[in-house]
């Protein structure tokens, strides 16, 4: 309901040249370097912020680190504890004290580099979470998928592919049925899921920060009346526990997008057991 | 109701280009993705290993700590026993001398007995037989000045009559035999 009458309301609006909310594509910033829009659409906020985070993850935890005290500093214990948080959480414990060692580069990468680009939506000036692109978040479930695919393939072999499409101990007759669904899901939905997930929660904790902020600017500066002004104030103050909220999700997609790349990779290594 | 609302998106969306949230850009797809592998390059080669390395530091330094402090508790356990053993070792070895001693003490005062005996008796041996020597020298020696100062005294008294050495002899060893039997009477009397 609320799309349509959103719409209308700002079709109406529009009529009367007042209120526009802000659309989708107005997520996309105009390009900082545009003369390499000749390649594609130019270098835009986007793409900083992906390369922001690898650079302060690589300086934040190699700071953190550098002294490798035996008896550790406030520095090296956030760090140690934030590592610690991925190798033992994430990895050990869905992956098994026999074969997480290999997969804590790989988990601990994917859980910063996401949650770095995710927090950069909740910080003024950056505004702006990464994976609210579809790009990026289909490149980081591309490569997850293509990690958990080959690693599947090379423990398995060729069984690899019956050993996640037919499920077992189910009726032949049905096996036609569930072989097409089983392939779908594993291999096509899976990857969409994993990715839309994390796009979709961060695409609408953006267009809410957006709605709000334009949305009470209107009604604060663009209308006449104490009540439209105090509707605006009453939103701005309604957006601090929506901030707080949003806060929470950036945190919660980042881990549950860490932890389904490890229980992903855990399906490959352990195909077999059930 | 969903996909009016959907339908209704899309139709606002096509209103703008590229405003399909679900189209990736291709060039941030491939920022983020090359990103993400250059990341995913630098923790493999410099962040876990440093994490991972201090972390196993960590614990040896701790088990370390924990094996020497056993090591410390080991060696003071044998020392302590080694020092119980020694002092129950000259516990026996001070009650076997002590009982040495003792037996020791006994024998010499044994042996200190028999001889002071030995001596006592050889000693009151000795007296007796030079009491016995002297007596019978005494005797012996009375006997004969006895009979000489009687024959002499009687010579004295009788005269000439008895000049005769063979009858005085005779009459002497009367005298003295009566005199001898006379002191045995009167001994057996007493």
């Amino acid at each position: 309901m609320r799309g349509p009458a959103l719409s209308s309301l700002a079709l109406s609006a529009a009529e009367e040249d007042g209120f526009q909310p802000p659309t989708i594509s107005e997520t996309h910033l105009p390009e900082i370097f545009p003369w390499m829009a000749e390649w594609g659409t130019g270098f835009g906020k986007n793409m900083l912020m992906a390369i922001l985070a690898v650079l302060l993850i690589w300086w934040l935890f190699s700071a953190g680190i550098r002294k490798q005290a035996l008896v550790p500093g406030r520095g090296q214990f956030l760090a140690e504890g934030a590592y610690a948080f991925v190798r033992n959480t994430i990895g050990r414990d869905i992956l098994g004290d026999k074969h997480f060692k290999p997969w804590i580069p790989l988990l601990f990468t994917v859980f910063f580099f996401v949650l770095f680009n995710n927090l950069f939506g909740a910080i003024p000036g950056l505004q702006m979470p990464t994976f609210s692109h579809a790009g990026p978040a289909y490149a980081m479930a591309a490569l997850v998928w293509i990690t958990w695919v080959v690693l599947g393939f090379k423990l398995h072999g060729a069984k690899f592919m019956k050993l996640m499409t037919v499920p077992s101990g189910v009726p032949k007759p049905l096996l036609i049925i569930l072989t097409p669904l089983e392939f779908l899901s594993n291999f096509v939905i899976r990857p969409l899921t994993h990715s839309l997930r994390l796009m979709a929660v961060m695409l609408a904790g953006h267009i809410i920060v957006m709605l709000c902020g334009s949305g009470a600017e209107f009604l604060i500066t663009q209308q006449e009346g104490v009540l439209n002004t105090g509707l605006g104030i009453a939103i701005l103050l309604g957006s601090v526990p929506l901030y707080f909220l949003e806060l929470i999700m950036m945190v919660l997609q980042a881990f549950v997008f860490a932890l389904l790349t490890a229980i992903y990779i855990q399906g490959s290594i352990e195909a077999d057991a059930h | 109701m969903g996909e009016h609302m959907i339908s209704t998106a899309l139709v606002q969306a096509a209103e703008y280009e590229d405003a399909n949230p679900l189209f990736p850009n291709m060039w941030e797809f491939a920022v983020a993705g090359i990103g993400f592998l250059v990341l995913l390059f630098i923790v493999i080669k410099w962040i876990a290993p440093k994490f991972e390395e201090t972390y196993q530091n960590r614990i040896e330094a701790i088990e370390g700590g924990i094996n020497q402090a056993e090591e410390a508790k080991a060696e003071a356990a044998a020392l302590k026993a080694e020092y119980e053993k020694q002092l129950s070792d000259s516990r026996t070895e001070a009650a076997a001398l002590r009982e040495e001693a003792r037996a020791e003490a006994a024998q010499i005062v044994a042996e200190a007995q028999e001889k002071a005996a030995a001596e006592g008796a050889r000693i009151r041996e000795q007296a007796h037989a030079q009491i016995e020597a002297d007596r019978a020298a005494a005797a012996a020696q009375l006997k004969a000045d006895v009979g000489s100062l009687a024959t002499e005294l009687a010579s004295k008294i009788v005269g000439e009559a008895l000049n005769d050495d063979a009858r005085s002899q005779r009459v002497v060893d009367r005298f003295l035999a009566d005199l001898d039997a006379e002191q045995q009477t009167q001994g057996a009397a007493q």
